[in-house]
């Protein structure tokens, strides 16, 4: 039933295939694992003009919690409705978008992704959720922050 | 689920959440004491703190004898309203679609759209493996993105094509209407806008064109403009057979 | 009969190697087309708004079914207790188990978010029949597994009468679950029959036992293991029940449309005017997957023939193939009747008959599907004794004439 060749044919034929399986993992695995190197520590910036002093839970409470606060939030917005602000990703999103181009993604420098990157945790909110907050609608004033210039505050260093 | 959500939090957080919740639900059993106290369309109809309830059925009245043939004005207002890029292809996402009718016999010809029915028995939500697919107390059918999987099984399941799949990376979403790769998505009833008071996009679009075929309101509540016209108008609801009690119904089909 | 010995096989062959290379090759590219379609979307596939089931879901459902249809020859020998086919139960069990596990690979790596696979083992909607799948697959596997190590542990050996009942009784239960996932969908013409879960069933013992004779006679064959015709003889004519019970199923089904008048459009539209869809029922189902293999299986002086066997089995999972094809992809193409009685046109393609061509990454998902199912087997004979030393008639029957 199967081809007659002999030993030796088909020692050549099971070493090609291993080179072409090889090659094919090889491939693989270079095109799948991003460039391996150390990610610096991030140095996010916050525009405290929009944001104000405070965020809506203690800054150490935040950095430990806040995923459980969006995940629960989460849930009571899609399945009861309830749409207070507080623990919302939009209100994370509308105090935390860099000044720079309104959004919380883009760069090392940007809120989340500095963040997440550093801390090598995926993010996928934002395959389905806008990265930037909601635009006036035409013809309102623009966003305060583009014209005022922001006292910036530096939190990449309290990051240890 | 919501409740298995909430064991995450410390123990005194998921405290503060349990007495918010009862005490919105108090506040909520008070306010509907008296039926059509609220008046839709003014303000807020609940505090956003408050669960949706099931005393609200939110629906849509469609007259076909209103809807004017060729006017795609609540297609587009949906389509600018959710962020969404269609064109001609069949992997084009549509919520909501303008059937051009013609009776076979007759050759009278109708038009209205069609969009998720949004039935009390929904197929969709029965077959949906994870609960992703789920009615909302107030009768919206929705798909919580978070825990679809994209196994386009409700897809099969709607008898109203009414549901889409979406096959490729999106970008610019609405950020109150977030959709995203690898999950289907249907007509939310513009579930964003009805929270904060507002009428759906298609239906403010339509009477804005001075047609006024598609009529949103509580079905549930006797004094509404849409529970009077389906008490005191013949209307009908697509594939009446399969007894799924749509939430959109028809009026002059 | 008692003399029957089970061994591993030798596996080191460079012959053996490249078998396993070569399925692995179908495996490594399935893969691969898993991850170009989850890169990039869905849009990279034939499939679309109005045919959301594609070839990923032809070759899984086909591999699925088939799966529980080649522990067939297991339950016969464990439930029904006939001795002849005691040897060949535990390859019947191993097979099983990896058709199952190569067709649900494929089903979840199809899935919009493979990434949130977890989601389907966290949160269950009861009423899903979906969700009642995954069940009976984990369960199916539990119990298989438990099955193979009582067959092939003496100690447990008492037991396996039991665990063969309960994988029979598993089985049959996932194979209603699995026609039930058609079967209990209202909104589709085509569907919404409860036909389709005993149909499943009879289609299932077909495909399974046509893929068994398949991997049987190859692995014997390749490894230079007697193999006698009484073994072959027996599979080959049950073989014909099955075929001939499965085109009875379908004809009844059909009938039954036939007889509703609301049916019709739908009947018309797979029998006569679907294109690809009618000829692949009438030619791919029905006549190479149907009618020359039972010619085939039932005719002595055929059936005698081990090339025109291959070729029956061939031609029976080409012919599962075909009905997969048009059981999910022809339904699928029909379109719904949202206003019956009225012409219907729109931008979604309302009232037209929806548009499908099976693309490359789908086709190399499905493949990598059989691919896994298969280095499975050709793995496990090597590592654990699945198979008996010879099948020769002398061994498996000793009142075989010789």
């Amino acid at each position: 039933m199967m081809l007659r060749l002999s030993n030796r044919m088909w020692k050549w034929a099971a070493g090609i295939l291993a080179v072409l399986l090889l090659s094919v993992g090889a491939y693989a695995a270079s095109s799948t694992t991003d460039k391996v190197s150390r990610t610096a520590k991030p140095e996010i910036v916050i525009d405290r003009s929009k944001s104000g002093d405070k965020c809506v839970e203690e800054t150490s409470f935040m950095r430990k919690n806040h995923m459980k606060l969006l995940m629960h939030q989460r849930d009571e917005t899609m399945h009861k409705g309830i749409r207070t602000e507080k623990h919302s990703l939009k209100k994370c999103i509308s105090c935390h978008a860099s000044s720079k181009d309104d959004s919380v993604l883009g760069s090392n420098e940007h809120f989340c992704q500095g963040c997440h990157t550093y801390a090598a945790v995926k993010l996928d909110c934002w395959e389905c959720h806008a990265s930037k907050p909601k635009q006036a609608a035409p013809g309102a004033a623009p966003a305060v922050a583009a014209t005022v210039p922001a006292p910036a505050a530096k939190v990449g260093a309290e990051l240890k | 689920m919501n409740d298995s959500q909430a064991s995450h939090h410390s123990t005194s957080e998921v405290d503060e959440h349990r007495r918010n919740f009862i005490g919105a639900s108090a506040a909520l059993a008070g306010l509907t004491v008296a039926p059509g106290v609220v008046v839709y369309g003014l303000a807020h109809a609940k505090p956003d703190s408050e669960p949706v309830t099931n005393k609200v059925r939110w629906g849509l009245l469609v007259d076909a004898t209103k809807c004017a043939e060729g006017c795609t004005d609540c297609v587009t207002a949906c389509h600018t309203e959710n962020a969404i890029q269609t064109g001609a292809l069949e992997t084009d996402p549509h919520w909501i679609r303008k059937v051009e009718l013609k009776d076979m016999r007759t050759g009278r010809s109708q038009s209205l759209p069609v969009m998720c029915q949004h039935c009390e028995d929904a197929p969709c939500v029965d077959v949906c493996p994870t609960g992703a697919s789920f009615k909302r107390a107030d009768g919206i059918v929705l798909v919580d993105r978070h825990i679809c999987i994209g196994c386009r099984y409700c897809v099969m399941a709607c008898p109203y094509k009414a549901r889409s799949f979406i096959h490729e990376t999106l970008t610019d979403q609405n950020p109150d209407v977030p959709r995203g790769k690898g999950c289907v998505e249907s007509c939310t009833m513009c579930v964003h806008r009805v929270d904060r008071g507002q009428q759906p996009a298609c239906v403010e679009a339509c009477s804005k064109a001075g047609h006024n075929a598609i009529i949103f309101g509580d079905l549930n509540d006797p004094n509404s403009d849409i529970a009077q016209r389906v008490a005191g108008h013949p209307t009908s609801q697509l594939r009446a057979d399969l007894a799924l009690n749509p939430g959109v119904r028809y009026e002059g089909l | 009969m008692a003399s029957i010995t089970f061994r591993e096989i030798e596996g080191s062959s460079p012959r053996y190697w490249f078998l396993l290379g070569f399925i692995a090759l179908f495996a490594a590219l399935g893969l691969g087309a898993a991850y170009y379609m989850e890169h990039h979307g869905h849009i990279v596939t034939g499939m679309n708004n109005s045919i959301v089931w594609g070839t990923p879901h032809v070759f899984a459902v086909f591999l699925i079914v088939a799966a529980s249809g080649a522990l067939n020859v297991a339950s016969i020998a464990s439930v029904f207790g006939k001795v002849m086919y005691k040897p060949l139960a535990p390859l019947s069990a191993l097979l099983a188990f990896a058709l199952l596990m190569g067709g649900l690979t494929v089903l979840m790596l199809d899935l919009g978010r493979a990434d949130r696979l977890i989601v389907a083992m966290t949160y269950y909607n009861l009423k899903s029949v979906f969700a009642w799948n995954v069940v009976l697959y984990t369960g199916f596997f539990s119990i298989v597994a438990v099955y193979i190590w009582t067959m092939m542990e003496k100690k447990m050996n008492t037991y396996s009468k039991a665990a063969g009942m309960a994988a029979f009784i598993w089985r049959l239960i996932l194979t209603t679950g699995t026609g039930s996932i058609f079967g209990f969908l209202v909104a589709r013409d085509a569907y919404s029959s409860a036909l389709l879960a005993p149909m499943f069933i009879i289609l299932s013992f077909a495909y399974g036992l046509a893929v068994y004779l398949l991997v049987l006679m190859a692995a014997y064959t390749w490894s230079g293991r007697p193999l006698g015709d009484a073994v072959l003889k027996r599979l080959g004519k049950l073989l014909a029940v099955f075929v001939a019970a499965a085109l009875y199923f379908v004809f009844v089904y059909h009938l039954t449309n036939l007889y509703f008048t609301k049916q019709h459009a739908v009947e018309h539209f797979i029998l006569v005017s679907g294109g690809i869809y009618t000829t692949l029922f009438w030619v791919g189902q029905i006549l190479i997957g149907g009618i020359v293999p039972l010619i085939i299986l039932l005719n002595p002086a055929l059936r005698a023939s081990r090339g025109l066997l291959v070729a029956a089995c061939l031609m029976i999972v080409f012919g599962g193939l075909a009905q997969m094809y048009v059981t999910i992809i022809g339904a699928q193409a029909f379109p719904l009747d949202i206003f019956p009685g009225w012409e219907e046109k729109s931008a979604f393609f309302d009232g037209v008959v929806h548009h499908y061509a099976p693309s490359l990454p789908e086709v190399l998902l499905g493949l990598g599907g059989v691919a896994i199912a298969l280095a499975m087997v050709t793995f496990g004979i090597k590592i654990l004794r699945f198979m008996p030393d010879s099948l020769a008639d002398a061994e498996v029957d000793p009142h075989a004439k010789a």
